[in-house]
C-alpha cells in the first residue's frame, strides 16, 4: 500500500439570490406564487415578532430571550419543506419555522416570559419545543430519524444547531448515529458566526461546518444562509435523499447574528460595529422582497399590507397573551407539580398539599411573576 | 478593606490567584475578551492574555475534560462552566476520571481542578439556567462542592479551592452576585475547605444552610426573633461535601431542635444528609422532628413561579414556629 491521497468528496457552497435581491437564473428554483408568498410571510412574522419582543423585554414585559432576527431565510427556506408528519426540531433562532409549523406567538411569549405552556406543542404536530442545552436535541433527531426507519415510514426529521453547538460531543455523536443508520434528517446549522462572543474562528480550525459531512460519510453543502431560495434548494435536495432512503445530510447555512446573543449580551464587547452593519445589509428579508417584487410575485403595496395584517396579528397575540398569562390556569403555581409523571407519587402531592397550605396562609398571593412584577429586573 | 459585591469577590481571588501562581489557568466559554457573562473573569484577559485566559469551544465535557488533562500535567486549571445547568454535560467527565484519578492510581497522580459555575435561581433566569444540583457532586466520591454565601467568604474559598490538591466543585450562587457588598480585607486570605460556620450564636434552635438560601435564613431570624423573642442559631456550611457534621452536631446538643433549609430538590438533597447525621449522631438531644425547608422535587419552575419553589423568609419562619412548637 504505497503513499497516495485519499479521494474524498467535494464540498460545495451555493448561492441563488444575491444581497441585492439579484437572482442566479440558472440556478433559481421553480417555486410556486403561493409558496413564495408564504416564505415571507413567516419570515416577516417571526422578524417583527422577534422586534416586537424586544421592546416589551426593555419594558419589562418579556423575559431574557435570544433574537431571531437575521435567521429566518435558513429556517424558512427548509421548513416550507415540511410535511405534517415530518418532524420539526429547533434549537432557539428558529422562530419563522416555528410559527409556520402551528406554533404560536402566544405561546413564543409565554416560553420567554416563564410560562412552561410555551413549551407544549399545539394539537396535531409532533414537533419538540425549543432547546436551550446546546446541541442536544440533534439526538433526539437522530433517534426519531431511526424510528422511522424502524417503522418503515417515509417522512424526514429537519434539526437545526449553531456553529458553537458544532463543538459539542452530542453534535458529533448525533450526526454519526443518523449516517450510521442512514436515519432521514436534515441537519441544518445556522452559522452565524458566533458563540455569544467566541467567533468561530476560535471555535474551530476547519473552514467550513459543512466539510465535515465527509468525515461522518454524508453530503454536505454551504449555502448563503441569508439567502431563502438557496436553503430552499439545498433542504429539498436533502429532503429527496432522505425520503429515497440515502440518510442524512449536513446543510450549513452562512448568516450573522446581527443583534445581541440574547437581551443580556451586549455584542461590543466583542465585535466592531462596522462588521456588525455590513452584515446587517446582507440580512435576508429586504432581498427577498426586491426579488419577489422583480418577479411580479407581490407589489410593495401587497407587501406593505401583508406587513398591516402581521401588525395587527402581534398586537392581538400580545394582548391576549398578557391577558392568558394573569388567568387562574396559567398563574397558578401548583402546576409545577403536575406533569413531572403520569401517576404523582405520594410524597409529591404531599408537596403539593404543602404548597397549597402556604399559599393559602401567606400574603404573597397565588399569582404567577409574569410581565406584571417583570418590572424589578 | 474595600467593600465589594460576590462578583467581584471572586474575580478579585482569580485575579490573586494568577498573579501569585503562573500554573492557574481560567478556561471556559466566553471568558476572554467577554469577560464571562456574568463578568466575572473581569480585566483577566487583559492581563493575563489567551495563554491563560482561554475562550473554549463551545463543549463542557471538552472544558472539564481537557481541564482533568492539564491539573495532571501540573497546571491548575479554573474551569468556568456558564450555567451549573449545563455542567451534566461534563459530569462524565468529573465522576470517571476528576473524582478517581488519585484513588486508582494510588496516590500517583492527582486532579488539582476547580470547576466554577453559577447555581440556583432568583434572577428570572430562562428554562436551564437555574438549578441548584449540588447535591449530585456531594453524592460523587472524591470531588468537594464549596458554596459561599457572601463576598468574603467567596474570595477565601476560591483561595482554598484553587490550592486544593483535589478537584473542587466550586458553586456560586449566581442571585447573590451583585445582592449586597461587604469588607474584605486588603491581604489575600483563605478558608479552610469542609468547616462550617456559626454565623449568628443563638438558642433553642438550629438553622443549617448554604448559598443563597443563607440569606433568607437571616431574614427569617430576624423576624423569629422580632415577633416570638426566638434567637436561632445559624450555622452555613460553606463547603456541603465533606461536611462538617460536627459542627451542626455540638449546635443541636444545645439547641434540640433544628431545621435544614436549602434550594435544591428535597429528596436525597443536602438536608436528607444533614438530618441522617444529626440522628446518627444526637438523636437523643432532639426535642423535636428534624424540618427540612428545601425546593420541592420538581424542576424548577420557570421564572413566573420560580418564587413559590424557592424557600423564602416566610417558609422559613413558618417552619421555624412548627419546629419550636413541637
Amino acid at each position: 500500500m504505497p503513499r497516495k491521497p485519499i479521494e474524498l468528496p467535494k464540498i460545495e457552497s451555493l448561492s441563488i439570490l444575491d444581497e441585492d435581491g439579484n437572482v442566479d437564473k440558472a440556478l433559481e428554483p421553480k417555486i410556486d406564487k403561493d409558496t413564495l408568498k408564504t416564505m415571507l410571510r413567516y419570515m416577516l412574522l417571526a422578524r417583527r415578532t422577534d422586534e416586537r419582543m424586544l421592546l416589551m423585554q426593555r419594558q419589562g414585559r418579556c423575559g431574557t430571550f435570544p433574537q431571531s432576527s437575521g435567521h429566518e431565510a435558513i429556517s424558512m427556506g427548509s421548513a416550507i419543506h415540511l410535511q405534517k408528519e415530518d418532524w420539526h426540531i429547533p434549537a432557539y433562532r428558529e422562530l419563522a419555522g416555528l410559527l409556520y409549523r402551528g406554533w404560536t406567538i402566544e405561546q413564543t411569549l409565554l416560553y420567554w416570559n416563564g410560562f412552561e405552556e410555551g413549551a407544549r406543542p399545539p394539537e396535531g404536530v409532533n414537533d419538540l419545543p425549543v432547546c436551550v442545552p446546546i446541541a442536544s436535541q440533534l439526538l433526539h433527531a437522530a433517534g426519531i430519524g431511526m424510528g422511522m426507519r424502524i417503522k418503515d415510514q417515509n417522512n424526514i426529521v429537519m434539526t437545526y444547531f449553531g456553529d458553537g453547538a458544532s463543538s459539542e460531543g452530542d453534535c458529533h455523536e448525533a450526526l454519526n448515529f443518523a449516517a450510521v443508520y442512514q436515519a432521514p434528517v436534515v441537519f441544518v446549522c445556522l452559522n452565524n458566526q458566533y458563540a455569544i462572543s467566541v467567533p468561530l474562528a476560535k471555535q474551530m480550525k476547519n473552514e467550513t461546518i459543512a466539510q465535515r459531512a465527509i468525515a461522518y460519510g454524508m453530503p454536505g453543502i454551504r449555502v448563503d444562509g441569508n439567502d431563502v431560495l438557496a436553503v430552499y434548494v439545498a433542504t429539498q435536495e436533502a429532503i429527496a435523499r432522505a425520503k429515497a432512503g440515502e440518510g442524512p445530510t449536513l446543510i450549513e447555512g452562512l448568516t450573522y447574528r446581527f443583534t445581541p446573543h440574547t437581551t443580556a449580551d451586549d455584542p461590543k464587547r466583542y465585535r466592531s460595529e462596522e462588521e456588525c452593519n455590513t452584515w446587517a445589509k446582507r440580512e435576508p428579508i429586504a432581498r427577498y422582497k426586491k426579488y419577489l417584487i422583480a418577479k411580479g410575485v407581490m407589489t410593495q403595496a401587497d407587501i406593505d399590507s401583508m406587513e398591516a395584517e402581521i401588525d395587527a396579528e402581534i398586537k392581538q397575540s400580545v394582548t391576549k397573551t398578557e391577558t392568558l398569562m394573569q388567568s387562574a390556569e396559567l398563574s397558578n403555581p401548583l402546576s409545577m407539580f403536575d406533569y413531572l409523571y403520569n401517576d404523582m407519587p405520594p410524597y409529591l402531592n404531599e408537596q403539593r398539599e404543602e404548597l397549597k397550605a402556604e399559599l393559602e396562609k401567606s400574603k404573597k398571593g397565588n399569582k404567577s411573576e409574569g410581565q406584571a412584577a417583570a418590572g424589578h429586573h | 478593606m474595600p467593600s465589594i459585591n460576590m462578583a467581584k469577590a471572586i474575580n478579585l481571588a482569580l485575579f490573586e490567584a494568577m498573579d501569585r501562581d503562573p500554573s492557574v489557568v481560567v478556561m471556559g466559554e466566553d471568558v476572554g475578551p467577554d469577560e464571562g457573562v456574568f463578568r466575572i473573569t473581569e480585566g483577566l484577559h487583559k492581563k493575563f492574555g489567551d495563554k491563560r485566559v482561554i475562550d473554549t469551544p463551545l463543549a463542557e465535557s471538552g472544558i472539564v475534560g481537557s481541564a482533568i488533562g492539564m491539573a495532571i500535567y501540573g497546571l491548575k486549571p479554573v474551569c468556568e462552566i456558564q450555567f451549573s445547568g449545563f455542567d451534566y454535560y461534563a459530569f462524565h467527565q468529573l465522576e470517571c476520571h476528576a473524582s478517581r484519578f488519585r484513588n486508582r492510581t494510588r496516590g500517583r497522580v492527582n486532579v488539582p481542578l476547580v470547576m466554577r459555575a453559577p447555581y440556583g435561581g432568583g434572577i428570572r433566569a430562562l428554562e436551564h439556567h437555574s438549578e441548584s444540583r449540588e447535591a449530585i457532586y456531594a453524592h460523587t466520591p472524591g470531588l468537594k462542592v464549596v458554596i459561599p454565601s457572601g463576598p468574603r467568604n467567596a474570595r477565601a474559598l476560591l483561595h482554598s479551592s484553587i490550592q486544593d490538591p483535589d478537584p473542587v466543585i466550586y458553586y456560586e450562587p449566581k442571585a447573590l452576585y451583585r445582592l449586597f457588598k461587604e469588607d474584605v480585607p486588603e491581604k489575600m486570605e483563605t478558608l479552610p475547605i469542609g468547616q462550617a460556620q456559626v454565623v449568628q450564636k443563638g438558642s433553642e434552635l438550629t438553622i443549617v444552610s448554604y448559598g443563597a438560601s443563607l440569606r433568607a435564613c437571616l431574614e427569617a431570624a430576624e423576624m423569629l426573633q422580632e415577633e416570638d423573642g426566638v434567637k436561632p442559631e445559624i450555622i452555613d456550611l460553606l463547603t456541603v461535601s465533606p461536611l462538617d457534621a460536627t459542627l451542626v452536631v455540638e449546635s443541636v446538643k444545645n439547641t434540640g431542635r433544628v431545621m435544614v433549609v436549602h434550594e435544591g430538590p428535597r429528596t436525597c438533597g443536602l438536608g436528607a444528609e444533614v438530618v441522617a447525621r444529626i440522628n446518627e449522631a444526637a438523636l437523643l438531644y432532639l426535642e423535636a422532628p428534624i424540618k427540612r425547608v428545601t425546593g420541592f422535587d420538581t424542576p424548577i419552575p420557570y421564572f413566573s413561579k420560580e418564587r413559590f419553589y424557592i424557600p423564602d423568609a416566610d417558609r422559613i419562619l413558618n417552619a421555624a414556629r412548627e419546629v419550636l412548637s413541637f
